[in-house]
C-alpha cells in the first residue's frame, strides 16, 4: 500500500503517561484563594483543569501549552476571577535532559507519543542545545509563494531499500526511518515486540540487534531486520531465512571499535538461552569480525548471507571513521544494498563515556561525505544510504536526508516515546528503572504492550505529519526529492548574525 | 611478550558525601507516609539508605539518586520534585567542570571506566581538547582483543634519549654509546601539586602509588624521611637558585628534573659531571618560545623535556594564549622536521583533566603526561581552593589515611589507563608509543567543518 493510503488507515489513540505524575514543561499552582468556581474547567480546551466529583483536581499541568496561551481568550491565569492561578516553567526541567536531548525535546517527544500530533505545548521541539551539527542547521524555505500548494495527501514519505536492480525484492517502507538494533537482553521483550508491532503498523522495520531472534517476533518477521554481529549470538540459518533484511554490524557509533558488552547481571536464563550462553556471565562481542580483514573477506560474508537467503537484502552497519566513505564504496562492491552509517553521538546501549564523546565523527559530517563520494563513484543511485546516531526529532530526520541520506535509523527517540528519561543507568544492576532496558521480570512488567505499541505509532504519526508539512513548504511531493538537497539548508555558523536572527 | 601490566583497583568509597548534581525536593507537609517512593518506586534503595551528614549539611540523596524520576512520578500526592544542587555547579571552573571532577571521583572510587547508556550528552564541540575526535579503524586493521584480555595493548613509554642511528665497527661490535632509558608502564607520572594541603600523608600516598604503578613522582623535598623508602620512584626537582648541588642525591638518581633558566647549561654540565648516566628532565614553560627552546635543548643532549602549561592547559606568560594541544603540536612537528624527534622525550603537564586528554595530547606529539590536579581530585578535593586562602579543607585532605589515598590514586590511574586502551584498541594500535604524533588517527573540528560543511554552506563566520 502506498504510504499516503496507509497513513489514512492508521488510528491515533491518546496514550498518556504510565505514571501517576507526568512531567510537563509548565507548572500551574492553584492558591488557597481558589473558590472552586470551575471557570478554568470551562475555559481550558486542553483538559488541564478538571473536576473530581465536586472538587477541582490537581491541575494536569503537563497538558498546559504554557505562556503562548496568553494570546488566547481562554487563558486561565488571566481569566480566573480570584487570580488564584499561577503559571511557571516547571523547575524540574533543569534536572531533566542534557545538551543533546534537552528537557524540551524529551517532553515534546512524550507529548507526541501521547497525542500522535505535532507538539502544541510551547517547547523547542525541533532542535537541541548542543551548539553544532543539526542543532545549528535550519531549513531554508522558499520565500516566494509556491505556484501550486501540495495537499498533504499528495505528499509521499516512502523510500525504497533496494536500488540495485539485482533481482532481489524491491522493498519499500512508508516512512524514511526504521528502528535500530536493540538486542534481547539490552531491552525487555515487551519493548522489542512493541517496536516490531509499531513497525508493522507503519510498514517500516525494526531490528533485533545482536541477541538472538525471540519467537515472539514471528508475526512481524516481514518487518524485522536481524543483525549479524561479531559475537554471532543467537544467529541460526532459520533466523537468517525468515527476514527480508539482514544487517551486518561491523561497529556501532556510540562505541566504535569496541564491540559490545552485556554485563553479567543482564544475562538472565532467558537471555542466556537465546544467546546460547551461560547465565550470569558477561558477554563480549569482540571487535572487529575476526574473519573480516579486507573488503574481499567482507564480500564473502555478504555472499554467505545471500546464499542462505536468496530473497533477503543486505545492510552493512558501520561507524564513522575518517575513511567511512571508502568503507561505503567497499560495501557497494561487496554487494550490499544498504550502507548504514552510525555516527558517534547516538546509540542506546551502555557505552564508555570516552567513546561516545570522542571516537569517530558526528553523523552530520559523515552523511555529506559519504553521499558525495558515492555520487563521485557513480554508484549513488544503486546504494541506499541510511544514517543514524543522534537523530532525535523529525527535523533531524529531514536534515539528515537533505544532507544526503535516503533515510535514517532511530533508537533513543523510540525509547523516549516509551518514557525513557535518559538517566543513562541502562547497564547497572537490575537495569532500567522504567522497565525499558531491562530483563528484570518485575521491572519489565512496568510496560504494557498495547500502551507501548500505541505510543510508538503515535510518535511516528506525528513525525510523518510534520515531515509532510516540511516537504509541502519546500514544494516537494516526495521525500525522495529531498535527498542531498543541501541548498534547502543553512548552517547558522555560516550566515551573518542578522541572517541568523531571521532564521531563528 | 612482556609480563602483563595490571593496575590493581579496588572499590574505595569516599570519606565524605560527595557533592551530587541534583537532589530530590520533597514538600513533606502533605506526605501521607505511604512510602510508595521508598518501597516501590526506588530500585536503587536510595530512600532506604538515606542519611544526612550533619557535619557537611549534605543529604546522601543528592549523591545517590540516579535520576530515574520514578519516585517523583509515582508519589501519590505529587509532592516530590528535583532540583539542581547549586553547590555542584559552583565546583571547579570553566575548565575543571563539575562533571569532570565528579567523573574523576567515580573513577577514584571504583577504578572503573565511566559507562552510561542512551548516547552522548554533551556539546557538539568545545574548546581545546573538545575540538578533536579520535579516529577508529573499521574493517581492515589488526585485531585488538587487548581490552578483554586475550591480547596485549602496551601503554609503556620510554623516558630518555633514543639515538637516531647505531654505529658498528668492522667486526660488528656496537661502538655507539647507548644512552640510558627508563621504561615506565604507563604514560603518566605524578607532577608536583600546585596547591592543597600537601601534608606528609598526601606525599606518602602519592609516592606509594608511584611505586605500585611503577611510575614516577616529581618532588622538591626528597629529604623527608617518610619518603626514604620510595626514593626509586621519585624525580627530585633541582633548582639553579638552590646554590650547592646535592651531590650525594644526584649520584644515586636515575632521573632528575631541572627548572629551565637561561643559563641552566652550566648546571646541566655539573650534574652530568656528578652522574653521567642520570637522565635530565628540563622543565620548560609551554608558550610560543617553547618550540625553539625545545629544539635547542634537544640538540644540546637533554633527554627529557617536561613542558608545563597552566592548570587550564594554557600557555605560561605567552604573548598569545595558546592551548597545550596546539602548542605541543608545534613543538613536536618542529622536532620531526629537524629529524630529532626521537632523541628527546616530551612530557606535558597542565590541563590534563580526563583520560581522553592523555590520548589527545599524545596524538598531538607528547610522549606522556604529568598529572597533578586529578591526583588531588582522587583524594576528594573539590577544587574549592579554600586552602589557598588559608581556610580549612572541607574534605580534610590533611587527615587522609595513606593506604586509602594510595588506592584512590591507583583506581583513578587504572581507570584512565583502561580508557586509553579502549581508545588505542578502537584505533587498532597495540601500543601507546605508536600513538605519539599520530594526527592521522584524529579528526579536528576545523578540518571536518572545512571538508564537509564549507562546500555546502560557504564560509564559516568567525567565532560562529
Amino acid at each position: 500500500m502506498d504510504d499516503r493510503e496507509l497513513a489514512k488507515t492508521i488510528e491515533i489513540k491518546p496514550t498518556p503517561s504510565r505514571f501517576r505524575n507526568p512531567i510537563g514543561k509548565y507548572k500551574i499552582r492553584r492558591s488557597p484563594q481558589c473558590i472552586g468556581c470551575g471557570k478554568c474547567v470551562e475555559l481550558c480546551p486542553y483538559g488541564v483543569h478538571q473536576w473530581v466529583g465536586k472538587k477541582l483536581a490537581r491541575p494536569k499541568d503537563y497538558k498546559c501549552i504554557g505562556f503562548s496561551c496568553r494570546e488566547n481568550p481562554f487563558y486561565c491565569i488571566d481569566q480566573c476571577p480570584q487570580k488564584a492561578l499561577r503559571l511557571a516553567v516547571n523547575p524540574i526541567c533543569e534536572t531533566l535532559g542534557d545538551y543533546r536531548w534537552t528537557a524540551d525535546l524529551i517532553i515534546s517527544t512524550w507529548e507526541q507519543a501521547e497525542t500522535g500530533k505535532a507538539p502544541i505545548v510551547d517547547c523547542e521541539y525541533k532542535v537541541g542545545d548542543s551548539g553544532g551539527g543539526f542543532d545549528r542547521i535550519r531549513f531554508k524555505f522558499p520565500e516566494e509563494k509556491l505556484d501550486k500548494k501540495l495537499a498533504p495527501d499528495e505528499i509521499s514519505t516512502g523510500i525504497d531499500l533496494n536500488k540495485r536492480g539485482d533481482g532481489r525484492p524491491k522493498i519499500s517502507i512508508s516512512l524514511p526511518f526504521y528502528g535500530g538494533g536493540m538486542s534481547f537482553g539490552s531491552v525487555s521483550l515487551p519493548t522489542i515486540v512493541a517496536r516490531a508491532k509499531a513497525a508493522k503498523t507503519w510498514n517500516t522495520f525494526t531490528c533485533t540487534g545482536e541477541g538472538g531472534y525471540p519467537e515472539a517476533l514471528a508475526p512481524y518477521d516481514d518487518h524485522v531486520i536481524t543483525q549479524v554481529a561479531t559475537g554471532l549470538f543467537g544467529i541460526k540459518e532459520q533466523t537468517i531465512k525468515r527476514v527480508r533484511i539482514v544487517e551486518f554490524k561491523y561497529a556501532q557509533g556510540a562505541k566504535p571499535g569496541l564491540g559490545g558488552h552485556l554485563l553479567g547481571d543482564k544475562v538472565t536464563p532467558a537471555v542466556a538461552q537465546m544467546r546460547e550462553s551461560v547465565v550470569g556471565n558477561a558477554l563480549f562481542s569482540p571487535f572487529p569480525f575476526h574473519s573480516v580483514y579486507s573488503i574481499e573477506d567482507h564480500k564473502k560474508h555478504v555472499d554467505w548471507i545471500k546464499q542462505i537467503n536468496p530473497h533477503t537484502l543486505v545492510s552493512v552497519k558501520v561507524s564513522t571513521p575518517t575513511d567511512v566513505d571508502m568503507v561505503a564504496v567497499g560495501s557497494y562492491y561487496a554487494g550490499a544494498h544498504i550502507i548504514h552509517i552510525d555516527g558517534s553521538y547516538g546509540g542506546t546501549g551502555a557505552a564508555p563515556d570516552i567513546a561516545k564523546k570522542n571516537i569517530a565523527m558526528p553523523i552530520e559530517y559523515a552523511i555529506p561525505k559519504v553521499h558525495k563520494f558515492l555520487v563521485e563513484e557513480g554508484i549513488r543511485d544503486e546504494m541506499v544510504l541510511i544514517a543514524s546516531g543522534g537523530i532525535r526529532t523529525v527535523y533531524d530526520v529531514a536534515k539528515a536526508i537533505a544532507l544526503g541520506a535516503d533515510g535514517v535509523v532511530i533508537g533513543t527517540s523510540e525509547l523516549v516515546a516509551l518514557e525513557c528519561v535518559r538517566c543513562g543507568n541502562c547497564e547497572s544492576g537490575r537495569g532500567c528503572a522504567r522497565g525499558i532496558a531491562t530483563t528484570d521480570m518485575k521491572l519489565t512488567d512496568l510496560i504494557y504492550m498495547e500502551w507501548a505499541v500505541q505510543r510508538l505509532i503515535n510518535l511516528f504519526s506525528s513525525w510523518r505529519t510534520q515531515l509532510v508539512e516540511i516537504l509541502g513548504q519546500l514544494g516537494m511531493s516526495s521525500i525522495k526529492e529531498l535527498v542531498g538537497r543541501t541548498d534547502c539548508l543553512i548552517h547558522l555558523d555560516y550566515v551573518t548574525e542578522a541572517q541568523e536572527k531571521v532564521a531563528n | 611478550m612482556p609480563k602483563k601490566y595490571n593496575v590493581k583497583t579496588k572499590i574505595t568509597p569516599p570519606r565524605f558525601t560527595p557533592i551530587g548534581k541534583s537532589g530530590i525536593v520533597d514538600f513533606s507537609e502533605d506526605c501521607t507516609r505511604c512510602q510508595a517512593c521508598a518501597k516501590d518506586a526506588c530500585i536503587y534503595d536510595v530512600y532506604t539508605n538515606r542519611n544526612f551528614d550533619s557535619k557537611q549539611l549534605a543529604d546522601s540523596i543528592d549523591y545517590l539518586c540516579k535520576n530515574c524520576f520514578r519516585c517523583i512520578q509515582t508519589c501519590k500526592k505529587g509532592l516530590l520534585s528535583k532540583s539542581i544542587n547549586p553547590e555542584y555547579l559552583k565546583m571547579g571552573d570553566d575548565y575543571w567542570t563539575p562533571d569532570i571532577i565528579s567523573s574523576n571521583w567515580y573513577q577514584a572510587e571504583t577504578g572503573k571506566i565511566p559507562v552510561s547508556g542512551a548516547g552522548y550528552r554533551g556539546r557538539f564541540v568545545g574548546k581545546g581538547f573538545d575540538e578533536m575526535w579520535t579516529d577508529m579503524s573499521e574493517i581492515v586493521r589488526p585485531t585488538r582483543d587487548g581490552i578483554h584480555g586475550r591480547e596485549y595493548i602496551s601503554t609503556a613509554i620510554d623516558l630518555g634519549r633514543k639515538p637516531s642511528l647505531l654505529k658498528f665497527n668492522n667486526e660488528g661490535t656496537l661502538i655507539s654509546e647507548v644512552p640510558q632509558i627508563i621504561d615506565i608502564p604507563i604514560p603518566i607520572i605524578f607532577n608536583m601539586l600546585p596547591f592543597g594541603d600537601i601534608s606528609e600523608n598526601v606525599l606518602v600516598a602519592m609516592a606509594k602509588a608511584a611505586q605500585e604503578l611503577n611510575t614516577f613522582m616529581i618532588i622538591t623535598e626528597e629529604t623527608r624521611s617518610s619518603l626514604a623508602s620510595f626514593t626509586k620512584w621519585l624525580i627530585p626537582q633541582v633548582s639553579i637558585k638552590s646554590g650547592n648541588l646535592p651531590e650525594e642525591m644526584i649520584k644515586n638518581k636515575m632521573i632528575i628534573e631541572l627548572l629551565y633558566e637561561n643559563n641552566c647549561e652550566i648546571i646541566m654540565e655539573s650534574i652530568k659531571g656528578i652522574n653521567p648516566d642520570v637522565i635530565l628532565s628540563l622543565k620548560v614553560p609551554l608558550n610560543d618560545k617553547a618550540t625553539s627552546i625545545v629544539e635547542d635543548l634537544t640538540l644540546k643532549g637533554v633527554e627529557v623535556i617536561h613542558l608545563y602549561a597552566n592548570a587550564n592547559g594554557n600557555a605560561i606568560n605567552g604573548t598569545n594564549p595558546g592551548f597545550i594541544k596546539d602548542l605541543v603540536r608545534e613543538v613536536h612537528l618542529n622536532l620531526v622536521e629537524k629529524s630529532i624527534r626521537d632523541e628527546v622525550t616530551l612530557l606535558v603537564s597542565g590541563g590534563i583533566a580526563m583520560a581522553e586528554h592523555v590520548a589527545k595530547v599524545i596524538i598531538c606529539g607528547a610522549d606522556g603526561v604529568a598529572i597533578d590536579l586529578p591526583v588531588l581530585i582522587a583524594l576528594e578535593c573539590r577544587l574549592c581552593r579554600k586552602c589557598q586562602k588559608g581556610l580549612p579543607c572541607p574534605v580534610e585532605v590533611e587527615n587522609i589515611e595513606p593506604e586509602w589515598a594510595t588506592q584512590r590514586i591507583m583506581n583513578l590511574v587504572g581507570a584512565w589507563r583502561s580508557q586509553l586502551i579502549e581508545v588505542l584498541g578502537a584505533m587498532g594500535l597495540r601500543e601507546v608509543r605508536r600513538l605519539r604524533g599520530e594526527t592521522g588517527r584524529a579528526m579536528f573540528f576545523q578540518d571536518l567543518e572545512r571538508e564537509n560543511f564549507a562546500p555546502l554552506f560557504g564560509e564559516r563566520r568567525e567565532n560562529g
